[in-house]
Order: structure tokens, then C-alpha cells, then sequence
């Protein structure tokens, strides 16, 4: 085939209404992002009902917008590819209908993507990816360290026992009166400040590779807590940089760990929280002295939140695998990778 | 004009292949299983029986609510991703219209009722004028007894009609007495060919613009606006 292929990629898992158009796997031709954030601030986090609203409103707009732009039409297309978990199910299955509809009215093949996968694949954009690998996927709902012994397989090493790293940033946000999401807020006024508080970092002397958040997010709340009880004003700035030192110390040395029991010559760095600057210079600096040898990928920070062109990334890896759904396709809001 | 017609606000589904007003084929299915697995595999089965291809399809006609919200999301994110990338009509029509269709042969207000839970309902009133299924009292979300009491004033015959008709059965009779009567129980099932022909005669829609007809907000946005106003405030969709 001398033709380029060409994939049209679905993401509505949570609240981005987000279509593709990706060339080759590696391309982006169009990636059209549309955010719902201004309307679930109103709310201090996503409401699923509102974001499937939303979804519907935008989604024909959206695929429009990512075909105009691109310049390409449906008998171009090789295969339409859809977000089908995990997520909120509403949202999902606005895109899985989208998709599903469309992949029918031109007898286009279907491709269904997990969204943590997609994740994953957002850091084919940057360059070819060599196998085994090993990605640390953190966002608002997962935190996950994945081991990729090849191309499209994927198994769970570390996840998180309790809350996800950007929900404890989005819960201590709502603390230090941040509005959602405080992610990047919380990064920045890290950035000034000192960790003055030294908050526990939560199973860092134990052996396996979960994480868990709800130690710390209790411990700095109660220190906030108590010193508004006393009269007394903490720097936010500190508290901040408290915070985001435990979560990325957490994080690395896990990651460090990983390392050691599943030699590869790449990280990948995923999701959300993978914008975080603070994670990228610490994680930075730790393969520098500890696995210099590791070569560390993380996508632009267009790339890191949800979008399509991830999605596409990663069907560029299933087509050629042929996994293929049919019209039944339904949205699997659970779904998961095999633990290792 | 082939018409293809669908309606999952409910439990049931059903989906009509028709041509002008000959029905060519019709599926209703009400058994547990999603509308997101069945819808689109219907949607084929009913083209593959009536030999057309999907771009030979003229309109695609939606029942758009009001409903279960994941229901006519379903049906209402087919039809329009279908009407649009087949460069095809697109039309909604109220989901209670497709119930009060079903009720044929009577000058009586058709009244249909679905449950919203906590004593409210979603409603409308329609008649058959002119051999036209016509509006009369608008489709709402109100408390059950407000609707009785509005169906009260007008002192005529009225027929409710709908799958929980049966729970609100004694309530009805309480306040109307003689005044209401029952649509058979088979009635409450909707029927795609009804909605298709309510869709020939009604106005297309934009296939970007068009949402369902919740008659709702969410329960998240009226906590929101008892203390907040709705106006000037940031796009709360951008595209980036
Ligand atoms: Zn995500």
C-alpha cells in the first residue's frame, strides 16, 4: 500500500468531546478538543450528566471541524477508532454512537480503544516507541504504572490503592479554595514555595509498586485544619510545595522501582498529571543519576489531557492487529488492563 | 422518501423503515438489553430486509425525548451523527407525540404519561384534528397532581396512554373520576411507523445544533442557579 492510512479517532470519556484525524499512526492531521472545564467549575468537579449533555451538543460539530481540517473525506478514511472505557459511561457512549454510526453509513472497519492505552500511545507522537516499555499513566482517575512487553500489550504492575494522584490534587485544591481543576494552579504556587510540612510519603519504604494518596491528602488537610482552628495563616505556597513534593517523591521512587524489576529501555509519561512540571523535572533528574540508561518520553502538554489523536495513535496498533468491534459495540465504563 | 425512524426513550425500542407511508420494516424490542447494542444492529437488519443502502435514505426521523436521558441520547446521537455524515434530513419529534400516535380513532384529549420519579411525570395533551395529531397542551415536567388538576378544567373526555399509566392509575381516578379512560396496554409500547409519519410533516433541524428534549435540567445545574445567575459567563464549551 502505497496510500498513507488514515484513522478518524472518537474521545468522550469524560469531559472532552475530542475527534482526530491521524495519518499513519504518528501524524496529526486534525485534533479538535472540545473542553466542558468553564461549565463543571460551576460545580467544583465533573458532573456526569452534564458532560454527556454537553457531548451530544458538540459531537457532529466536532467531527466536522476535525474533517475540514484535515482536508479529508470518509472514502480516504481506512478505519474510525473509539474511546469505549474506562470513563463515565454517559459520556462514553456518545462517542461510541458517533463512532459506531459513522463506521456504518460508509462500511468503515471499528476500532475500540481502552482510554488508558490511548494515554500510553500519545507518546508516539513524539517518536517511535521500543518494546518492552514502561509507562506511569497519572490523571484525574488513574494512577498506573504499565509494563508493555510489545506493541498493543499491556499489563497493570502498580496502581493506586486508594485515590487517583489528580484527585488528590483536585481534593486539596478545594482545600486551599482553588477552583477545579487545581492541578496546574497547585503546580504553579509549588513552584514558589518550600516543603516546610514534609508530608508522608505514603508506601515509599514498602516493596510493591501501588500507590496510595489518601494518607497524605488526610495529613494536609488536618494540618490546614488545624491551623485554621489556632488563628493561624500557612503559606499556600508551602503547602503546595509540601504536597507536590510527597505525590512526586510517591511517584518517582515507584517508578525507580519499577525500573529495577522490568529493565526497558523507555518511560513513558501519560495522562494528566504527566503536564504536572514538577513531576517532569523530578523524574527528569532521577533517571539522570539512577537509570541513565532510560530514556523518558512525555507527550507535548496538548497531548497529556484527553484528546482523540491518542486514541488514533493507539488504532494504528489495532488495525493492524485487525481488533475490530461491531455495531454492538457498547461502552465498558470498568474497563481495565490484566494485572501483571 | 425513505424514512428511517427510531425511538429509545424508554425501555422499549423501536425502529421503522418506512417508504412515503408504506412501512417496509419495523422492529420493537422490549426486553433487557442495552439501547447501545441494539439500536445500530436493528438500524442494519431493517435496511438489509428493506434492500436499501444507507445513503439511499432520505430522512432520518428521532424521537428526542423527553424520556430516560441515556435512552434518547442514544437514539438522538445516532440520528443526528447519521443524518450528518450522510448529508441527510434530520427531524425530532416528542416522544410522549409517539405514544399519543399510537392512540388512533378517538376525538378525546390523549394524555401521555411517563414516570419522573417523586410524584412527577413528564406529560403533554394531544388530539387528533383534521386527522393530524396536533398539541394541545404542551409537553412539561410537573408534579402528577398539577397535570390532573390541568386536564380537570377542560371538562372533556381523556385517554392516558403509557407504560406507567398503570401506577398512576388510581391517582387518575381519584381526581377524574368518569372523565378519564385508559389506552390498552399494547398502546404503550411506542411505535416507529407512528413517529415516522409524525416526522414526514415536521420542520428538519440542524444536525450540529440539535439536542433532546429533556424538558429537565440537571439536578447539579437548578442546586447551581438558586445562587448564581446564568448570564455572561465564559463559553462553557470551548473548543482549545
Ligand atoms: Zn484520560
Amino acid at each position: 500500500m502505497s496510500q498513507a492510512e488514515l484513522i478518524l479517532a472518537f474521545e468522550s470519556s469524560c469531559d472532552e468531546t475530542s475527534v482526530a484525524v491521524i495519518k499513519n499512526g504518528n501524524e496529526i492531521l486534525s485534533n479538535i478538543i472540545a473542553t466542558q472545564i468553564n461549565s463543571h467549575k460551576r460545580f467544583g468537579g465533573v458532573v456526569p450528566e452534564v458532560a454527556s449533555r454537553h457531548h451530544v451538543e458538540q459531537i457532529t460539530t466536532v467531527v466536522d471541524m476535525a474533517l475540514k481540517e484535515a482536508g479529508v473525506d470518509y472514502d480516504q478514511l481506512d478505519a474510525v477508532a473509539v474511546t469505549y472505557g474506562p470513563g463515565l459511561v454517559g459520556a462514553l457512549l456518545i462517542g461510541v454512537t458517533a463512532a459506531k454510526a459513522i463506521a456504518f453509513a460508509h462500511d468503515l472497519p471499528l476500532i475500540p480503544i481502552n482510554h488508558m492505552a490511548g494515554h500510553i500511545y500519545a507518546a508516539r507522537f513524539v517518536k517511535p516507541l521500543q518494546y518492552p516499555l514502561l509507562a506511569l499513566v497519572v490523571s484525574g482517575g488513574h494512577t498506573e504504572l504499565v509494563y508493555m512487553p510489545a506493541a498493543g500489550e499491556f499489563e497493570i504492575i502498580g496502581d493506586t490503592r486508594d485515590d487517583a494522584a489528580g484527585e488528590a490534587y483536585d481534593k486539596i485544591g478545594r482545600v486551599l479554595n482553588i477552583p477545579y481543576p487545581a492541578g496546574k494552579e497547585v503546580d504553579r504556587l509549588a513552584h514558589l514555595g518550600q516543603d516546610t510540612f514534609h508530608f508522608p510519603r505514603a508506601m515509599a519504604a514498602s516493596d510493591d509498586l501501588d500507590f496510595s494518596f489518601s494518607g497524605l491528602k488526610s495529613a494536609f488537610i488536618n494540618t490546614v485544619h488545624h491551623a485554621d482552628q489556632i488563628g493561624e495563616q500557612l503559606s499556600r505556597e508551602d503547602l503546595a510545595a509540601s504536597f507536590q513534593a510527597a505525590v512526586v517523591d510517591v511517584l518517582v521512587e515507584k517508578t525507580l522501582h519499577a525500573l529495577q524489576a522490568y529493565p526497558v529501555a523507555q518511560l513513558v509519561v501519560a495522562g494528566g498529571v504527566a503536564a504536572n512540571q514538577g513531576l517532569r523535572e523530578a523524574l527528569t533528574a532521577a533517571l539522570a543519576t539512577s537509570a541513565p540508561a532510560v530514556e523518558l518520553i512525555v507527550p507535548p502538554l496538548r497531548l497529556c489531557g484527553d484528546n482523540a489523536a491518542m486514541i488514533g495513535a493507539c488504532a494504528h496498533i489495532e488495525l493492524a492487529k485487525k481488533h475490530f468491534a461491531d455495531e454492538r459495540l457498547n461502552a465498558d465504563p470498568g474497563l481495565n488492563f490484566a494485572h501483571a | 422518501m425513505y424514512t428511517l425512524a427510531m425511538d429509545t426513550s424508554n425501555q422499549a425500542m423501536s425502529v421503522a423503515v418506512m417508504h412515503d407511508t408504506t412501512l417496509m420494516a419495523e422492529t420493537t424490542i422490549n426486553h433487557k438489553k442495552t439501547h447501545s447494542e441494539q439500536l445500530l444492529p436493528t438500524i442494519k437488519t431493517l435496511l438489509a430486509a428493506a434492500e436499501l443502502r444507507p445513503q439511499q435514505l432520505d430522512r432520518i426521523v428521532v424521537a428526542d425525548g423527553p424520556g430516560s436521558y441515556t435512552g434518547i441520547r442514544i437514539a438522538v446521537t445516532t440520528a443526528k451523527t447519521l443524518a450528518y455524515t450522510l448529508q441527510k434530513t434530520l427531524v425530532g419529534v416528542s416522544s410522549l407525540a409517539v405514544l399519543a400516535a399510537g392512540v388512533t380513532g378517538t376525538k378525546a384529549l390523549i394524555v401521555p404519561v411517563m414516570d419522573a420519579r417523586r410524584q412527577n411525570v413528564f406529560a403533554g395533551g394531544y388530539q387528533w384534528i383534521d386527522d393530524t395529531l396536533t398539541n394541545v397542551i404542551a409537553d412539561a415536567h410537573l408534579p402528577l397532581t398539577q397535570l390532573l388538576k390541568e386536564v380537570q378544567v377542560l371538562k372533556q373526555p381523556v385517554i392516558f396512554v403509557g407504560a406507567d399509566v398503570v401506577k398512576f392509575a388510581p391517582d387518575i381516578r381519584a381526581t377524574l373520576g368518569a372523565q378519564a379512560g385508559f389506552a390498552d396496554a399494547l398502546s404503550a409500547y411506542p411505535q416507529a411507523r407512528r413517529l415516522a409519519v409524525l416526522g414526514q410533516h415536521a420542520k428538519p433541524v440542524s444536525v450540529f445544533d440539535f439536542v433532546p428534549r429533556y424538558l429537565r435540567l440537571t439536578e447539579a445545574e437548578s442546586t447551581w442557579l438558586q445562587t448564581h445567575h446564568d448570564e455572561g459567563h465564559e463559553p462553557y464549551v470551548e473548543k482549545v
